[in-house]
């Protein structure tokens, strides 16, 4: 995935002269995750510009570049590094068009690595989606491959508007057949479904697409798996349309069980699809604990594929919605 | 010499209002109008009229008429909450901001952002800001883009002593200085943050020596001259314009009135207001253009008059203008339709 990352910024830069590339660690050392391979190289240090640690400074300076003619990706190394910015996208990017009356608009792209499989630790291993889920004014993309890597990243950064790419860290060196060239730009605000299926729903986002494909490939049921692929704004008639024919909805996260971004989708289709619905939906999550760094709690805190599996089973047979395994398991009720 | 201005003025646009600076005459009309615009904002709220909240400037226009003529309307401003002088004297009218202000369709955003959000593409004001030091790395922004795209613009972020205290203004000062952007960085040190003063909240008492640790040029500036100051921010700008990078100006000044509108600054020491008073921006230049001739104090008398009635006109079109509608509060969210 992280060669399809910088082959989508390397297409923008190529394609549009104003897409500038900073962060830290991005330019002479290529990006810490190796996102940037080329790009100084080719496009030399006034476009691909190593930053100091000052997220508040570079993000600030991004948001001020992008309203004045720049096209701006801004690497986050970890998304928790944000915390420190989020004033500036949150309060200042999300607000411009509106406090200008479309005067002035942001096309700034803030790209973060996210989620927990490599053993960092609890301040570098969460996802966070929900920071901006409540900002009207910014979108929020999360590829779940080398494929939307790719797309998701030239749709952002040709978007208007700012927009966050969320990448979860742990499969940048996975690989997978890309679509390059315009042919593979993925918009934005469209969820795709990867396999069809007649029983239950399954939305997934970022590296739990990947478990729900995994999980429900051996089942006896029959699944259709959405890949959100856009949180913000979300696909709402693909997923309220899937589950009218299927009647159920499993949500699949990399988040913690309270806030977690599937609330909000559970909510929307509760209401929307309250009369198709055969069963309660269900969330499957991470438990509300920080996560944990050595590697089999890590992998018990995210939720497997044969859990995923199991507790998809059991809505489908019960129709009613089963108990995570941290109150089975009498760890918290 | 001064003629029926009133009418001059309220014809123009924001871009004509800035190029009218050009004129001695117009920089003290502009402070006046400033001025009696802020008072008079300060009674709508008194008289219930105006909803939420409001910062004004009384004691700082100096600073806002020296940075319109300083810079381009091209140059990129970035502002705080307390706006109104910097908007006005930039170029924008008094019927967009008092009416951003009144929350109506005439207002610059048509009502929707009030006191503390104002923004005119035209002449460079980029949307002020209701987050202390949030302009700063933002303004380092906008020099980052000229400096790219190879233009001839540098940009300025203004704000008050306050904000050197916050991440914001070290984190973007740093940015600035390493990547040598056309940013003038001007802190309107009027001695207060919010309500508290400078010597309790910060350990130096000139803002200026921050610079050192960016290894910028800095100056110390009085603050109640328009000249004292333009010439300063006229040299920052040549120095960012000529890639010399960018520069940190303190201009020492005072706030007249307290933090907000709910503050009556009671807690400054007694005699610290009318001694800042005795050195008045405005009184200052009054007096210069009357000992140099250009005018006399008839005339600024019917300045006075000319101006109390353009803003009480522009008040009375505001008051008759239709509230924000609820339509402008769908709009501008996103650059497509809201789904």
């Amino acid at each position: 995935m992280r060669q399809a990352i910088a082959l989508a910024l390397a297409d923008e830069m190529r394609r549009d002269s104003r897409v500038v590339v900073f962060g830290e660690d991005i330019a002479v050392a290529e990006g810490p995750f190796k996102t940037s391979e080329g790009l100084l190289a080719e496009f030399g240090a006034n476009r691909v510009r190593d930053t100091p640690i000052s997220e508040m400074g570079f993000i600030g300076a991004a948001v001020g570049a992008a309203a004045t003619g720049l096209r701006p990706v801004a690497e986050i190394m970890f998304i928790e590094f944000l915390g420190v910015a989020l004033d500036q996208l949150v309060t200042e990017a999300s607000k411009f068009r509106y406090l200008s009356g479309g005067a002035y608009n942001v096309p700034l792209v803030v790209r973060a690595s996210v989620g927990c499989g490599l053993g960092f630790g609890m301040q570098h291993s969460q996802t966070l989606e929900t920071w901006f889920y409540a900002t009207p004014g910014l979108k929020l993309v999360v590829p779940s491959g080398a494929r939307t890597a790719y797309g998701l990243l030239r749709a952002a950064i040709q978007d208007e508007d700012p927009v966050v790419v969320l990448e979860p860290r742990v499969l940048y060196a996975e690989r997978e057949e890309v679509i390059v060239g315009d042919a593979g730009i993925i918009p934005i605000g469209v969820g795709e479904i990867l396999r069809p299926g007649s029983d239950v729903t399954v939305v997934a986002l970022g590296q739990m697409v990947g478990h729900a494909i995994a999980a429900v490939n051996v089942a006896n049921w029959s699944a259709e798996v959405i890949d959100l692929r856009t949180l913000i704004p979300w696909d709402r008639q693909m997923v309220c349309e899937s589950v009218s024919r299927t009647g159920r909805l499993v949500i699949v996260e990399e988040s913690p069980f309270s806030g977690g971004w599937g609330t909000e989708i559970a909510s929307y289709v509760g209401t929307e699809c309250f009369k198709d619905l055969k069963a309660p939906i269900h969330r499957i999550t991470c438990p509300d604990v920080p996560v944990p760094y050595p590697a089999h709690l890590e992998q018990r805190f995210l939720p497997s594929v044969e859990y995923v599996r199991s507790q998809i089973s059991a809505v489908v047979s019960n129709n009613a919605s089963p108990k995570p395994w941290w109150v089975t398991e009498g760890y918290m009720s | 010499m001064v003629g029926d201005r009133r009418v001059y003025v309220m014809i123009e646009t924001p871009l004509e209002r800035r190029a009218a600076l050009v004129d001695p005459v117009a920089r003290l009309d502009r402070m006046l109008e400033i001025r009696a615009f802020e008072d008079r904002i300060k009674l709508l709220f008194s008289e219930g009229l105006v909803h939420g909240t409001t910062h004004t400037c009384q004691g700082q226009e100096a600073i806002s008429i020296a940075l319109a003529i300083s810079i381009r309307p091209t140059d990129n401003v970035l502002c705080t909450y307390r706006s109104h002088g910097t908007a006005l004297a930039l170029g924008m009218t008094l019927d967009s901001v008092l009416g951003e202000i009144m929350g109506r369709t005439i207002g610059t955003i048509g009502g929707v952002g009030g006191s503390m959000h104002l923004s005119e593409a035209s002449i460079g004001l980029m949307p002020t800001s209701a987050i202390v030091g949030a302009g700063i790395p933002i303004a380092a922004g906008a020099a980052l883009s000229a400096q790219v795209l190879g233009e001839d613009r540098c940009a300025v972020a203004v704000f008050g002593d306050g904000a050197s205290n916050i991440g914001a203004f070290h984190e973007g000062l740093n940015l600035a200085s390493i990547w040598k952007l056309p940013v003038v960085f001007i802190c309107e040190n009027n001695t207060y943050g919010e309500y508290s003063r400078i010597n309790l909240t910060t350990p130096v008492s000139d803002i200026a020596v921050r610079a050192t640790s960016y290894a910028m040029p800095s100056a110390i500036v009085d603050g109640q001259s328009v000249d004292a100051v333009a010439t300063a921010i006229s040299e920052a700008v040549s120095r960012a314009r000529s890639g010399g990078g960018p520069t940190l100006l303190e201009c020492k000044t005072y706030r007249y009135s307290g933090h907000s509108r709910a503050d009556a600054g009671l807690y400054r020491p007694a005699g610290e207001l009318e001694t800042w008073m005795k050195r008045d921006p405005i009184d200052l230049y009054e007096k210069q253009l009357i000992d140099s001739g250009l005018l006399t104090k008839r005339d600024t008398d019917a300045m006075r008059k000319a101006i109390g009635e353009r803003i009480e006109d522009s008040v009375s079109r505001v008051m008759a203008s239709p509230l924000a509608t609820v339509a402008s509060m769908f709009e501008n969210v996103l650059g497509g339709l809201i789904k």
